[in-house]
């Protein structure tokens, strides 16, 4: 394998090895990226200089002695996550030149861990979408087959990391936003507990759903990565103030005696036929592993997707108010009055499917409505976490698909909202329970990768970590990548 | 004073009343007055994307403390909402408040009416970050904003309209203003915007039990732009309803230099906040054990010390709710009081002398020059008879000046003892009495009023230095009176 495909562990012993340094390393994805990147629009900001003089900092380290899981690995990160000094677009126009005066949290503590960030990946304008079609950037292609969307809304890092241009990535997820694209671009993608990852610096969608993750190619991966992002920060009310479990240190728990909850109402239809067979294929291994599967109902979980579609807009049109043309961000030309500044300024700014979401949010807060659509909403929430928790007395986790289909074409959902946003059914309900999900690669289908999803109580992202790291011993689909797509 | 025969008004005042916390609500930033324009305003405060707002702890205490001086009752569980519109002093386009469940529930003040005590119950008061300023004559074509007090501590007082006059009203903005203040949770500082009124007017026909459409007169920062305001509100409605017009639900802004308001929007084009639960914060749950602690810290209130200062002091009314109605100078007063023998020449002396002082030189009683010691001191040299009360004032004088520190040391050094002795007085007093023969007599056959002749006469000879009341009883001896 060459090395833009390797997993964090080998390239750790080959910086540790001196067989390469950090600037080499680092050189190489700059190099692939400027040649591959073209036919992907994976990124929207390479930091060529930035990245170089970081890795020559960290081969000083290196040579030095300095050891740490994470020194010296090029990763890249989400354009939703606020980089000091450096363009921050959240795939906009609106913030097309805007350059944050601070880090994220998350960006911090990779920052502190010792990555070498090499670039800020496309994304769905303000992370809203499923197919990274949304960009005011341009849409992200599916390194797996470039007429296929990558998913959304981190579907730059999911396409980066697929293809070879980076060793793992950043991405945020509120309905389903790592383990989407994840699962259409081979990954393992965690959404982790809402609160385990720090949400200062990450531009706000949906302040009860966002939560921050790591995109890589294996469990494994994944570990390390969201070990360094993880932990309490008082910047942040809603970061849980519990110490980060050491993730890569618990992976390797065995399978005898879990228990695999199976929603078989979510497999009943809507599903396509390899999905669902790489489905029997996952659980049959996993049962060879050592774990036993109960049936379970979820009686709520079809109000997953109405529930989320009136509570995500709803915080959405208040976060997204702050963009007004007054302080930062897109200001139209010659504005005639305050009324002019702020439509102009925002209808000029937005794209379609932010000012869509804006106004269905503004919709189900207004007088009179309030009621009926965001307080009820919040109630079927309650619920849909209900259900959750009382299945995880009978169960250690559920395993669900992570999409109803493998990606699909560009241009295939735009014209249908309401079917772009069905995409999400699977993995909406976590974030409206605050329940940590991650997505595996399971299976194949017509060259395109299928993805399964484990759901976990909360805080319980060892055992989601550990269970896919036991499937990735003994299955092979994560090792596999596109080639020859440039 | 106004006269509406068959009409009665309904007044409610809605107070927004700056917390003295050091920080801002949800950030670090500082809330002091006057800095450079956006110079207090950090990431948080200027809503940048990536933000979050986290609750300053201190600004609980001062709610609670609030809530408890009005006998209120205190919301164990505290929680914030967003509340959503557009404008440029509002940078993330909602303000973090509390809608459905305000830190403080009911509670009243007492004021002091023409009618005598009336009972004002408070409706409300509830936490809320303010926005900043929007300043319209610092460019020709641009209107500027100041985010320095976005984000500042406000508690919104909210009054059931109970208030039936503009007196009324006053009284009851000043008692708030009193309460704040002495509770240590606002400065009071009006000029600089840390107490800000809205009032809410309606006018209805004296047998009329609904109230009457309702105007909002909003941003009235000074208790003379308050009272003017209502009056000329009060008048507006009147008027419009006995012309036959009607009135519609609105909100206004008080012009001071026209003294009339102009509508700034109506009930029609009203603005739907959207308020919805904020997601960023965690609900605040304060334990019986937090609110006994500020119980047990509860200052006296002016009220409460007003008539201790009755009963332990043996004050009267007027000079006791004088010097309980601001708590540095209660703490002034009380300090001067235990350190002599009679309370009331300690104030006699604060409420003459020093306030007199004060007014005149326009200085806060927190500044003055003449601390509490010293007024103990020079009292002490009247009371031990080693001084008269009119040299005192002289003392008093320089200590305000300066020119002198220690009363006693003044003394000495100029020589300002009071000639009590006999031995000098008498024959000082018997030449008097021999150089005057015809004001002697008359005195003898009394005309009392020439005492005042002999005293005066001792006083100029000794430099006022001479004891008046000995001046008197020797006096006296002397002509056989």
């Amino acid at each position: 394998m060459s090395i833009e495909f390797d997993s964090i562990q080998t390239l750790r012993e080959a910086l540790d090895g001196k067989a390469i340094s950090a600037t080499e390393l680092t050189k190489h994805f700059l190099s692939r990226i400027d040649q591959l990147d073209p036919s992907l629009n994976s990124y929207i900001t390479v930091e060529h200089e930035r990245a170089l003089s970081t890795a020559a900092a960290i081969d000083k380290k290196l040579l030095a002695g300095e050891r740490a899981p994470l020194l010296g690995i090029p990763i890249a990160e989400k354009d939703i996550f606020c980089t000091e000094g450096v363009r921050t677009t959240a795939g906009s126009k609106m913030l097309a030149e805007y350059r944050p005066p601070f880090d994220s949290t998350a960006t911090a503590n990779l920052a502190a861990a010792g990555v070498i960030r090499l670039g800020k990946c496309n994304l769905d304008e303000f992370a809203m979408g499923s197919s990274n079609e949304n960009s005011y950037f341009g849409a992200v292609k599916n390194p797996w087959n470039q007429e296929r969307v990558p998913g959304g809304s981190s579907g730059g890092s999911a396409a980066a990391v697929a293809g070879g241009l980076c060793v793992a990535a950043t991405g945020t997820d509120t309905g389903g936003s790592i383990r989407q694209p994840s699962a259409f671009c081979g990954l393992t993608g965690i959404k982790p507990t809402y609160g385990r990852v720090s949400r200062w610096g990450m531009i706000a969608f949906a302040s009860s759903l966002d939560q921050a993750g790591p995109m890589a190619r294996s469990a494994a991966d994944a570990a390390l990565l969201l070990e360094a992002m993880a932990g309490p920060d008082e910047k942040d009310s809603s970061c849980l103030t519990v110490p980060v479990d050491p993730y890569s240190t618990l992976i390797r728990q065995p399978l005898e005696g879990m228990r695999i909850g199976i929603v078989p109402s979510l497999l009943a239809e809507g599903l396509s036929e390899s999905i669902a067979e790489a489905f029997e294929d996952c659980r049959k291994g996993l049962e060879k592993l050592g774990a036993t599967f109960v049936e379970i109902e979820l009686m709520h979980h079809h109000h997953s997707v109405g529930a989320y579609y009136v509570i995500a807009p709803a915080e959405a049109s208040a976060n997204l108010a702050r963009y007004d043309g007054v302080r930062f961000g897109y200001r139209c030309e010659d504005p005639a009055d305050l009324q002019d500044l702020y439509l102009r300024s925002r209808n000029e700014g937005f794209g379609d499917e932010v000012k869509r979401r804006i106004l269905v949010g503004t919709f189900a807060l207004s007088a009179g409505y309030y009621d009926a659509y965001y307080k009820q909403a919040q109630r079927v929430r309650r619920l849909i976490q209900g259900d959750f928790l009382q299945a995880f007395d009978q169960v250690d986790m559920i395993l669900t698909p992570t999409t109803p289909t493998t990606a699909f074409s560009l241009g295939e959902n735009t014209e249908d909202p309401v079917a772009m946003y069905l995409q999400d059914i699977y993995t909406i309900s976590a974030n409206l329970a605050g329940l940590p999900a991650i997505s595996f690669p399971a299976g194949m289908s017509l060259g395109l990768p299928i993805g399964l999803q484990l759901v976990g109580p909360h805080l319980k992202e060892a055992t989601l970590l550990s269970c896919v790291h036991q499937f990735q011993q003994v299955t092979d689909w994560h090792h596999q990548h596109p080639r020859d797509w440039a | 004073m106004m006269n509406f025969p068959g009409w009665q008004v309904d007044i409610g005042l809605e107070i927004h009343a700056q917390l003295n916390t050091a920080s801002k609500i949800f950030s670090g930033s500082a809330t002091a007055f006057g800095a450079t324009p956006n110079q207090q305003a950090s990431f948080i405060d200027m809503g940048l994307p990536g933000v979050l707002p986290v609750a300053n702890g201190a600004v609980f205490e001062k709610a609670v403390r609030f809530g408890l001086g009005i006998g209120a009752k205190i919301n164990r569980v505290s929680k914030f909402d967003r509340k959503n519109y557009f404008y440029p002093d509002l940078p993330k386009g909602y303000q973090i408040t509390q809608m459905d469940e305000p830190i403080v529930l009911g509670g009243q003040v007492t004021i002091e009416t023409e009618a005598g005590e009336k009972i004002i119950r408070i409706t409300r008061a509830h936490l809320e970050e303010d926005a900043g300023k929007s300043v319209h004559d610092a460019y020709d074509d641009a209107t500027a904003i100041d985010l320095n007090r976005a984000g500042t501590p406000l508690l919104e007082i909210v009054s059931e309209p109970d208030m039936k006059s503009a007196a009324d009203a006053v009284a009851y903005a000043r008692k708030i203003h009193q309460l704040v203040t002495y509770l240590d949770v606002c400065d009071g500082n009006m000029a600089e915007g840390s107490l800000r009124f809205d009032a809410n007017i309606s006018v209805r026909r004296v047998n009329e039990e609904t109230l009457g459409v309702r105007s909002e007169i909003k941003n009235l920062n000074s208790f003379r732009f308050l009272e003017q305001a209502i009056h000329f509100e009060i008048e507006r409605q009147i008027q419009t309803l006995e012309s036959g017009g009607s009135l519609i639900q609105d909100t206004r802004l008080f012009d001071p230099d026209r003294k009339e308001t102009r509508q700034m929007r109506s009930k029609e084009t009203s603005t739907d906040y959207r308020y919805f639960p904020e997601p960023d914060l965690l609900p605040v749950e304060l334990s019986d054990a937090f609110i006994d602690q500020i119980q047990a810290g509860m200052p006296e209130l002016p009220d409460e010390k007003s008539s201790r200062f009755q009963s332990e002091y043996h004050l009267t009314e007027a000079d006791a709710r004088l010097l309980a109605n601001d708590l540095t100078l209660a703490n002034y007063f009380e300090a001067v009081a235990q350190g002599v023998t009679d309370p009331k020449t300690a104030a006699n002396w604060i409420k003459g002398d020093l306030i007199g002082k004060l007014n005149e030189t326009e200085t806060q009683i927190s500044s003055t020059p003449v601390s509490p010691k010293q007024l103990v001191e020079l009292i002490g040299l009247i009371e031990q008879d080693v001084i008269s009360g009119k040299i005192a004032k002289d003392i008093f004088q320089a200590l305000w000046s300066k020119e002198a520190d220690s009363p006693r040391a003044y003394v000495e050094e100029k020589g300002l003892k009071q000639v009590s002795d006999a031995g000098a007085l008498e024959p000082l007093i018997q030449t008097l009495i021999d150089a005057n023969p015809k004001q002697a007599n008359d005195l003898r056959e009394g005309k009392d009023k020439l005492m005042g002749f002999f005293v005066g006469q001792v006083m100029k000879q000794t430099s006022g230095q001479a004891n008046p009341q000995q001046v008197n009883r020797i006096l006296r001896n002397l002509l056989g009176l």
